[in-house]
């Protein structure tokens, strides 16, 4: 063999250590190759291996009986009824679209929808979870518009549409200016029984090779880019980030879900991180079968490849399909017609080894499970970080004289994390194919109807890193409280849950230490609210120069709604309605004084990341919500908006701005709290009704019957906004000038205006 | 009576206007391949939105050179009715079947967005069941939306009455900001006929705007009225 010999210089420069070196020799019985050790250091990276996260998620709930498929194959796959099914994932591109951010992003969405089509399902829908430095910065700036203009381009172009998602942008201390967070959902719905998994079943069946050439780009994607920390030399990796080509994928999704109607694909998988070798080696080791290829049958788009460069290559838009035996040319002729490179390379074999031949040589041999399964996993040492400063601070209300809620308020309603999403969401085709019923700002989540039923699927992503940051474990069960209350406030049931979970190195303990109480947290509120999770992606090393994000997991969640005709959207209907606070405690019972220096308010006006996270009491979280659903099942909402970023009196502006017809409202607030904390702290398990007036004594009584307390705060009106406290109007504007400063300040921020 | 919607590798609005052209009206519809040299059986056709070819050149202008585009002209040039929308209007400008040529929009960005659109004139297979002066609530979603073509074209257009959409806003005014123009299309062209008026090609997509639960049935008129010509011959 003319490979490269194998040193133990070589060994580190693949990340892998000594242990992992000597568990590869004892697999193999004998030292690898050097394209062996580029297949073992790229399936065994943290990246495709979660070596660092195995142990933890293990704690999760992933069953439940809408679940037909938990984490492990390349998507979670629950029953909606209908003889339906639902396919969902959440995945992160951080690193290259940190790098790269327009094909970083752009990749990041191509990633997820070959993940959903290639068990079955079209696509039929793709939210995003993008967290950003401040926009005060160019850099910054610049990155927001490449990833923007790369989910765009990709999304738009293959026919899915963008539907929703969640955004911020942070102060330096969270840690995304360096370090992006680029994390992409993807809905699909199929058949119950047209489902595929990816497994190389039956002994002699053909393995195809189906779409783009293999090119050099993308080497070392995953245990690289993905698996290591950042510094100043990053931008050299540029090259380690692959490209995009929508259209290519656009024709691989339409010839392959032609193709699976044959009836003669027996098994398919996608070449995403770790391409050509995660795809054989995985589809071997989950059928308990080997593979055989012959790498010069590789479509290939630059002359030269070694063996090495083929099998690491991370070219997008490939796939591999297994064909039942005397089948393959209907499978051909498909990918054939849609101009798509289709070339028989290998077949299943007995022997549960993953062999690759190359100009008539042996260039690997390895067994296929232990490659795909025995990576070390490791019990990470834990340990929570020294007490923090911040974590005392204790909002301190402004004294009477320096007191100006407008100012306060237009502020807050300008801030780029509150502000109207418009300038995003409208670069994005959120109604292409003509399913979308609820899109971008229209509602708490994105509703789409299922063609052909009476039913519709709602769905979300949350998840606030600065929660998190402050108290790893609440957090989590605030982002998993907020997600069910966003798509209950459509009217829809939680169904299933996918996650995200973006942390700095793993191998410092007190991240492995937020890790583990994340994990804890989200286990906790999935269980109480039913959501099972069925799948996920973890991201690590989200670290640039030692200085790690917020440990930031975002939980993508599917709910179901019987009837989609029913979905509750969040602007106010009309004038004239009553304004309902459902849920919430009183609020001198949250222990608020040490919870407001963590909101919006706290971040965006005072320059503050403190205290403790709002207090969440599960089980009466839950209780409002089965309220909620009960008042939306009877029709008794005209809107419904989740309180929290910015509290109660940013929500009721949303809901003001977001009706079809100029609305406003006029409500009267009380307590003995500062101002400030009445109106803009985030006390969780709240949503703001819009009910019309011959239903609100009967809401109230259902409500109490939930033993969940709901009061009537006002009246919508045709345009003025204004709100009394104790007696006194603290505010009296017109909704319009509200309006303006909540409209423009993304997009004027986005032009490099100061705040 | 039969419609057709042709698929061109890249089209992905393809499926919408089958949708509403089968499912929502009932009509015999039928797909036609990028390839296909022959269509002379139907009696519509639609062109639809998307990236035909992934328009890795100017929109429209792979597709205009397609095996297709050959039998549309001849189907055209015998007065069957075409539909562009969206790409569709993109690849009829760039076939030469109507006048004028696409720009990308003002703010170089994609936009996706429900507009108004002023119906300019009734004596189109496209319109006859609108008024003038109507006032249509239809998506856009595209990236070269602003419409240009030179200062006799344009008057050539309108001389002909062949400008059928403008945008305008919520009363039908035809302003030229931001919001009732978005894509700064010249004179707020929005969509526009041939000579023969059998050939209409529109940037927003009528096809997104034809069920209740989409936000807006205004779509619905210009299918309608196609059926009603057709009726009618």
């Amino acid at each position: 063999m003319s490979e490269l010999a194998v040193t133990t210089d070589l060994v580190a420069q693949h990340g892998l250590t000594a242990e992992e070196y000597e568990r590869i020799k004892e697999i193999l019985g004998r030292e690898p190759t050097f394209t062996e050790l580029g297949i073992f250091s790229v399936m065994w990276s943290e990246h495709c291996s979660y070596k660092s996260s195995r142990v933890h998620l293990k704690r999760l709930p992933t069953t439940g009986p809408q679940v037909l498929q938990g984490p492990g194959e390349n998507a979670g796959v629950v029953d909606i009824g209908d003889g339906l099914a639902a396919v969902f994932k959440i995945e992160s591109h951080n690193h290259p679209s940190f790098v790269e951010p327009l094909q970083g992003a752009a990749t990041g969405v191509g990633g997820i929808l070959r993940d959903i089509f290639t068990m079955g399902a079209r696509p039929l829908a793709i939210l995003d979870a993008l967290r950003f430095g401040s926009l005060d910065d160019a850099k910054n700036r610049s990155i927001a518009e490449g990833v923007v203009s790369g989910i765009a381009f990709y999304g738009n172009c293959i026919g899915v549409p963008t539907v929703g998602g969640d955004v911020y942008f942070e102060p330096a201390a969270a840690g995304y200016a360096h370090n992006p967070l680029v994390n992409a959902l993807c809905l699909g719905v199929a058949p119950k029984e047209k489902i595929f998994y990816a497994r190389a079943r039956g002994v002699g069946n053909p393995v195809i090779y189906v779409g783009a050439k293999t090119g050099r780009d993308g080497i070392h994607g995953a245990s690289l880019l993905a698996s290591a920390e950042f510094d100043e030399a990053s931008a050299r990796k540029r090259p380690n980030v692959q490209i995009g080509d929508p259209f290519l994928e656009k024709l691989l999704l339409e010839a392959l879900l032609e193709a699976l109607d044959t009836g003669a694909v027996v098994g398919l998988q996608d070449m995403g991180a770790a391409g050509l070798t995660c795809s054989t080696c995985e589809m071997g080791a989950r059928a308990g079968t080997g593979i055989e290829i012959e790498l010069d049958n590789v479509p290939q788009r630059e002359t030269g490849m070694t063996p090495y460069e083929i099998m690491l290559s991370e070219s997008q838009e490939r796939m591999l399909v297994v064909a039942a035996q005397g089948r393959e040319q209907e499978i051909l002729t498909i990918f054939h017609k849609w101009g798509l490179d289709a070339v028989i390379i290998g077949q299943v074999t007995g022997d549960g080894r993953l062999r690759v031949r190359h100009h008539g040589e042996t260039v690997a041999d390895i067994p296929a499970r232990p490659l795909a399964d025995d990576c070390p996993t490791y019990e990470r040492p834990l340990a929570p970080p020294a007490p923090r400063p911040e974590k005392l601070i204790e909002f301190a209300p402004p004294d009477a004289a320096a007191r100006n809620l407008r100012d306060d308020f237009l502020a807050l309603l300008a801030s780029p994390t509150l502000a109207s999403k418009r300038w995003i969401t409208e670069q994005y085709d959120y109604s292409v194919r003509t399913n979308t019923v609820l899109g971008p700002g229209q509602a708490d989540a994105a509703v789409l109807r299922l063609k052909g039923t009476r039913r519709g699927l709602a769905l979300t992503v949350d998840g606030n890193g600065r929660y998190c940051y402050l108290n790893p474990r609440r957090g989590a069960q605030l982002a998993v409280a907020e997600a069910a209350r966003n798509l209950i406030a459509v009217g829809a049931r939680p169904w299933a849950a996918t996650n995200c979970l973006n942390f700095g190195n793993p191998e410092k303990p007190e991240i492995m230490w937020q890790f583990s109480e994340v994990v804890d947290g989200m286990a906790e509120a999935c269980r109480v609210f039913g959501t099972p999770v069925t799948g996920g992606n973890v991201s690590f090393y989200n670290e640039t120069r030692g200085k790690a994000i917020y440990p930031t997991p975002v939980i993508g969640m599917l709910g179901v709604l019987e009837d989609v005709e029913r979905r509750v959207a969040s602007g106010f209907q009309r004038a004239g309605s009553a304004v309902v606070l459902l849920g919430g405690r009183t609020p001198e019972r949250q222990g608020l004084e040490r919870t407001f220096s963590s909101s919006e308010y706290a971040v965006r006006l005072r320059s503050i990341v403190g205290g403790e996270p709002p207090a969440l009491d599960l089980a009466y979280e839950k209780q409002v919500q089965d309220c909620c659903l009960e008042l939306m099942r009877r029709g008794w909402a005209l809107a419904a908006h989740d309180v929290s970023d910015g509290g109660l009196l940013v929500t009721l502006a949303e809901s003001c701005f977001g009706g079809a017809a100029p609305a406003g409202a006029v409500v009267t607030l009380a307590g003995a709290l500062p101002l400030e904390a009445v109106c803009f702290g985030e006390e969780p398990s709240r949503l703001l009704l819009e009910v019309d007036e011959k239903h609100l004594a009967d809401l109230l009584r259902v409500a109490a019957q939930y033993l969940v307390e709901a009061r009537q705060l006002g009246w919508t009106t045709p345009g003025e906004f204004r709100i009394h406290f104790n007696g006194a109007v603290v505010l009296d504007e017109n909704i319009s000038s509200l309006a303006d400063a909540w409209r423009t300040g993304l997009t004027e921020r986005m032009r490099g205006a100061a705040a | 009576m039969k419609f057709g919607v042709v698929v061109f590798p890249g089209s992905n609005c393809d499926h919408d206007a089958f949708h509403v052209l089968s499912d929502v009206l009932g009509q015999p519809t039928e797909w036609i391949w990028h390839q296909s040299a022959e269509i002379g059986h139907l009696d519509a056709i639609v062109l639809p939105g998307g990236f035909s070819y992934g328009d890795y050149l100017r929109t429209g202008a792979i597709a205009s050179h397609s095996p297709v585009l050959g039998a549309v002209k001849k189907f055209a040039a015998r007065g069957g009715l075409v539909l562009g929308i969206c790409n569709g209007f993109q690849i009829l400008l760039e076939a030469g079947l109507l006048p004028g040529a696409m720009l990308r929009n003002r703010r170089l960005k994609f936009l996706c967005r429900f507009v108004h659109l002023r119906v300019e004139t009734t004596s189109t297979p496209f319109t006859g069941a609108c008024r003038v002066g109507q006032v249509l609530k239809i998506p856009i979603a595209h990236m070269d939306g602003n419409y240009f073509a030179d200062a006799a074209t344009r008057r050539e257009l309108e001389r002909n009455d062949q400008i059928v959409f403008h945008y305008a806003t919520p009363a039908g005014e035809i302003v030229d900001d931001a919001e009732a123009n978005p894509n700064g299309a010249l004179g707020n062209i929005a969509g526009i006929c041939n000579r023969e008026r059998n050939v209409l090609g529109m940037m927003p997509h009528p096809e997104r705007a034809s069920e209740p639960l989409m936000g807006s049935t205004d779509g619905l008129a210009i299918f309608q009225s196609m059926i009603t010509s057709l009726v009618a011959k």
